[in-house]
């Protein structure tokens, strides 16, 4: 198993362009592909590559592209979403901190395949320290001709730019992400039109995370043949796996989809903490549906994770051990949804709001019965009823805590407590 | 009002937009490193450099948790308290460093030192547990760990 994204992780200033470059493959991608490809050559060889989208939904990245209008009549602009606020993820920031220009030359790559000349890169406002290594970086790219006019000799311009964020989870939406660039709070946006029609200033514009740009210039250096022979047929190459929670060694790992959470969990992370039992694991990010310890064997792509009941999400792995008091984690969860919700729909704002109260009542002990239901009535009103997927992503956790631990929901009831008393206090 | 050098950053940045409203959010940032927090009179004179309503820069300041919308202590410490942070001891940070400042969530010491808030995942999952100081991170937290950093802002030991 060969690691593309992270193989320079390790060397001494990988973040610099000095050791991108002498690593023997920097910024030959972005000479290929200006000098010896056409825009519509890149756009089929990322199709063909199966390419999907590592912010969570997993859109065809391919197809994507070629979405954007193919005339110049007006601006057109790439959005690289670096929000990373989904409860679990801190995969993007690796890339910004170990290897940026990788990311760079995906974005040059994308920009010139789709007529684009101004990136804006969205990161995080709490990124402060990766928004500088990141500028330092751009920087680098503009000194060595990489950015600018002339890219290289040819009449393909670009510039990129860095625009901090301001803490609000609800910016890694696509169209709450373009609101925010235009200095407007980050509610989202009814689509249709789709941001390839109507984006940033009603501009088209195509948004992926930032993970995806920086398998791009891997897939035009060794071909969209290489990438399929990674992973599995629907979920193609590497993707980086953030783990966290009770293991032993905690972290980033670069593997190929199809991966059990199994190999992840015992062998890549260590296994679980004091050689605890597992209790259960968050597979995708807070949003995705909690898996039990029996259910471990599960592959890790988009198809199996969907078979499982949950999903592969940003492939931020929470692990539990059997301390773990499964209300408590629905309270952290239910808060941080309600903390975030942007309030314009009913359904959200309300339920989130409902959901936290109800489960901190079962928490602290003052739970009814009754509750569980009005819960996972809550929630089947809030999934696929609102303007963008947040609601949904609020309701999803207590679903899947409901369904697997609800006998523990119920135990908080009878006892008027929690019977975990040291959860969470290690 | 914004320093000479901070109105040189917020004319640059106006300049990645194509329209001036764009820059709200960083004009936001730099006013914030600069005051420490938004007062009723930066987001005015915000409002005036970026030729908008005060009220579209109000929205936006209260919209994005980020920026403070009172006076904060000279360091702002905020400790993540969302799943991963949590199942390795937030809480335990939490009523540690409340114990050493003498001061509760939300609150400021008296001498306008130390802030001390709960926040949301910051992205440092695999460094778990962490706080953020001003714009650092620290991770991987213990109480000695918490001991040194305070006695490195010249908080005296207990």
């Amino acid at each position: 198993m060969e690691r593309y994204l992270t193989k320079n992780f390790d060397v001494q200033d990988s973040e610099t362009i000095k050791v991108y470059l002498s690593q023997g493959e920097g910024y030959k991608a972005v000479e290929n592909a200006l000098k010896k490809m056409t825009p519509e050559q890149i756009i089929d060889e990322i199709k063909k590559s199966g390419l999907r989208g590592r912010g969570g939904a997993g859109f065809p990245a391919g197809l994507k592209w070629s979405f954007m209008p193919k005339d110049n009549a007006r601006p057109k602009y790439i959005c690289c979403n670096a929000d990373e606020s989904e409860p679990g993820t801190f995969k993007d920031r690796q890339i910004i901190e170990k290897d940026p220009h990788q990311l760079i030359e995906g974005l040059i790559i994308g920009a010139y395949a789709m007529g684009v000349n101004t990136v804006y890169i969205y990161i995080r406002g709490e990124y402060a320290s990766q928004a500088k290594i990141l500028q330092n970086a751009i920087d680098e790219a503009y000194d060595n001709g990489y950015l600018g006019k002339n890219v290289l000799g040819t009449d393909f311009n670009i510039d990129i730019y860095i625009h901090r964020g301001g803490g609000a989870y609800i910016c890694g939406e696509e169209t709450g992400l373009m609101e925010s660039i235009e200095g407007k709070k980050g509610q989202p946006r009814k689509k249709p039109p789709f941001p390839a029609g109507y984006g940033v200033w009603g501009y088209p514009t195509t948004i992926n995370n930032l993970e995806t740009f920086s398998h791009v210039s891997h897939i035009i250096n060794r071909g969209a043949d290489w990438f399929k022979g990674i992973g599995t047929e629907k979920s193609t190459g590497n993707t980086l796996f953030g783990v966290s929670g009770h293991v032993k060694r905690p972290g980033v790992y670069e593997l190929p989809f199809g991966v059990s959470l199994k190999e992840i969990i015992y062998e890549h992370a260590g296994g679980i903490r004091n050689d605890n039992e597992l209790k259960g694991v968050i597979p995708g990010g807070s949003s995705t549906k909690i898996l039990t310890a029996d259910m471990i064997d599960v592959r890790m792509d988009h198809d199996s994770l969907m078979q499982a009941g949950s999903s592969i999400g940003t492939g931020a792995i929470i692990v539990m051990d059997h301390t773990t008091c499964m209300v408590r984690v629905g309270c952290v969860l239910s808060h941080f949804y309600r903390h975030e919700t942007c309030g314009q729909c009913t359904q959200c704002r309300e339920g989130t709001a409902w959901m936290h109260q109800i489960i901190a009542r079962i928490e602290k002990g003052e739970g009814e019965i009754e509750d569980l239901d009005i819960l996972l009535d809550i929630a089947s009103n809030m999934e696929g009823n609102t303007i963008c997927a947040l609601s949904d992503a609020a309701a999803w956790p207590v679903q899947g805590l409901l369904r697997y631990f609800r006998d523990e929901f119920e135990e908080h009831i009878k006892q008027k407590k929690c019977p975990f008393t040291d959860s969470f206090l290690v | 009002m914004l320093s000479e050098d901070a109105r040189r950053s917020v004319e640059d940045s106006i300049k990645k937009y194509s329209q001036k409203k764009a820059a709200v959010l960083s004009t936001l940032h730099i006013a914030q490193k600069e005051k420490g927090w938004i007062s009723e009179e930066t987001i005015e004179e915000i409002a005036g450099i970026l030729d908008i309503p005060s009220i579209e820069v109000k929205e936006v300041v209260s919209f994005y948790t980020i920026f403070n919308l009172r006076d904060v202590g000279k360091y702002h410490i905020q400790v993540c308290t969302n799943l991963s942070c949590s199942l390795l001891g937030s809480r335990h940070i939490v009523n540690y460093l409340e114990k050493r400042l003498g001061l509760g969530v939300g609150k400021s010491t008296e001498d306008k030192r130390f802030s001390l808030s709960e926040v949301e995942c910051l992205g440092s999952c695999g460094t778990a547990p962490m706080m953020q100081i001003n714009e650092d991170y620290y991770e991987n937290l213990t109480e000695e760990k918490i001991d040194k950093i305070l006695e490195s802002l010249g908080h005296a030991q207990k």
